[in-house]
């Protein structure tokens, strides 16, 4: 392991790997990544593989479509020798009540105004996206065709191989275990494995970003909370897009399999990754009501993971006031994986002191305090 | 198993991997049961790796010259045995009664 680096990062999952490879690709290859555990062990490599552009938060909206247009050429931007497995098949939001319907309306026009094409659409144009789709209590549906599908286990791979080659070193295995600070800025990390000196340190560590946090004395309001997905046997193609509401998503995977899962809301706070049987029936008998063709397929197994949530359920990026060196990439309250690509590209430029390509101020973590809380209301 | 045709053994027979494959990505450096998993889809499918575990396992500790025992078993994930969707959601609504 490098003694020293111009840049260290913490944490191996999307926001890591992506933050890491910008800033070599922008010039700064003086860069370690440290992952406790293995690459994309962590809630990137639990998610559910949904990329959406439908949000709610401006800033959500403008995230997710430079990820979206990332994700679109990212075999060759990074010369992928897989495959990231990018399907726009869509997400179809279901919309079960009038209030829902007026607020979506609010949505669309936001996402049309930062050049998303979603549409609300009737619910005889829905069930012509997806013809086995149960239209009962369904009063309208928001649809976009650019929102689909991504592999996270290939992106992150993608991004690990690309950052290597331009010479980011990646440590598995090794925990970071302190940050030394002096007067106000970061001199040193220290690990299982030994010490880095260094000036820069990006918290990327997703459900465990407050314990990093802790380190130097920074406070963070996150709550990471489990959620849980099951996958099916793999079967032929028959759903499109991702179908999701505020009561429960599914998406079929390019590979064949279903995926699907819902934000239980009595999830106390905590990283437990834990699988329970109550999640397996109450998960399989909301989308059997949606999508009852799915009642024949075989579950084959369940896993789960963190959301890590914050106060306005948007994420923490950029600079931290009391500590000179320290960076933010946390809280992506369950979206960090499609957000990923373009928060590495404006990490990379925030850390190396370049403009960014969208402004980050509204999102770093000054906000709390100044109470200009922004609340995303398209969350399932 | 070690001349070249024997590595075109299927491993995981649910995802059509090869041992040479697997082989290959131990070389590569995934070094643990999770990390093949993960990146070749190795154990995913139907059979949740009741076949190919063992011999990824296996394949580990002679590439890294650990005893078997040492080799970190990956974590078991319900349920058991493969279950219809339909019959979960009935389960389900049962419960409510």
């Amino acid at each position: 392991m490098k003694k020293s680096a111009e840049v260290v990062i913490i944490g191996g999952g999307i926001s890591g790997l992506s933050t890491a490879y910008n800033l070599a690709h922008m010039g700064c290859k003086d860069v370690v990544l440290l992952e406790k555990k293995s690459l994309y062990s962590g809630s990137t490599g639990r998610c559910a593989a949904g990329v959406r552009q439908q949000f709610g938060l401006e800033m959500n909206c403008r995230l997710a479509k430079g990820s979206c247009e990332i994700l679109e050429n990212l075999n060759e931007l990074l010369d992928y020798e897989g495959d990231i497995e990018f399907k726009q098949g869509g997400y179809l939001w279901l919309l079960h009540t009038d209030e829902e319907v007026e607020l979506y309306k609010k949505n669309v026009q936001l996402q049309n105004s930062l050049g998303i094409k979603s549409r609300l659409i009737t619910v005889e144009e829905a069930l012509k996206i997806v013809p086995y789709l149960n239209p009962e209590g369904i009063k309208a549906c928001t649809f976009h065709q650019k929102d689909g599908h991504a592999n996270p286990f290939q992106v992150s791979q993608a991004y690990a191989q690309a950052a290597k080659r331009l010479g980011v070193e990646i440590n598995i295995f090794t925990e970071v275990t302190d940050i030394k600070v002096k007067n106000n800025h970061i001199v040193e990390v220290l690990t299982d494995k030994g010490k880095i000196a260094t000036n820069k340190v990006l918290n990327a560590a997703g459900a465990f970003a407050k314990d990093i946090g802790k380190m130097v004395g920074v406070k963070f309001p996150l709550k990471p909370e489990r959620h849980q997905i099951l996958v099916t046997e793999p079967v032929e193609p028959l759903l499109g897009p991702m179908v999701i509401s505020t009561d429960v998503y599914c998406q079929q995977e390019p590979q064949g399999s279903f995926l699907m899962g819902y934000g239980d809301p009595n999830e106390p706070e905590g990283v437990d990754v834990s699988s329970s049987w109550r999640f397996m029936e109450v998960v399989a008998k909301k989308v059997c009501k949606i999508l009852p063709i799915l009642s024949n397929i075989k579950v084959v197994r369940q896993w789960a993971g963190s959301y890590t949530m914050t106060p306005d359920v948007a994420p923490i990026l950029g600079s931290v006031p009391e500590v000179e060196g320290f960076y933010l990439a946390v809280g992506f309250s369950g979206h960090g994986f499609m957000l990923g690509p373009m928060t590495g590209v404006l990490m990379a430029e925030h850390i190396l002191g370049k403009e960014v390509t969208i402004p980050i101020d509204k999102l770093d973590i000054g906000r709390f305090k100044r109470g200009e809380l922004m609340r995303e209301p398209a969350v399932s | 198993m070690s001349n070249k045709d024997d590595e075109n053994t299927i491993v995981c027979r649910c995802e059509d991997i090869t041992l040479k494959e697997v082989r290959g990505l131990i070389k590569e450096g995934f070094k643990t049961v999770d990390e093949i998993k993960r990146i070749s889809r190795c154990g995913m499918g139907p059979c949740q790796g009741r076949t190919c575990r063992q011999i990824i396992m296996r394949e580990i500790a002679k590439a890294t010259g650990k005893d078997i025992r040492d080799v970190k078993v990956p974590t078991f994930r319900p349920p058991t045995k493969n279950i219809k969707m339909g019959i979960l959601a009935e389960a389900a609504k049962g419960e409510r009664k």
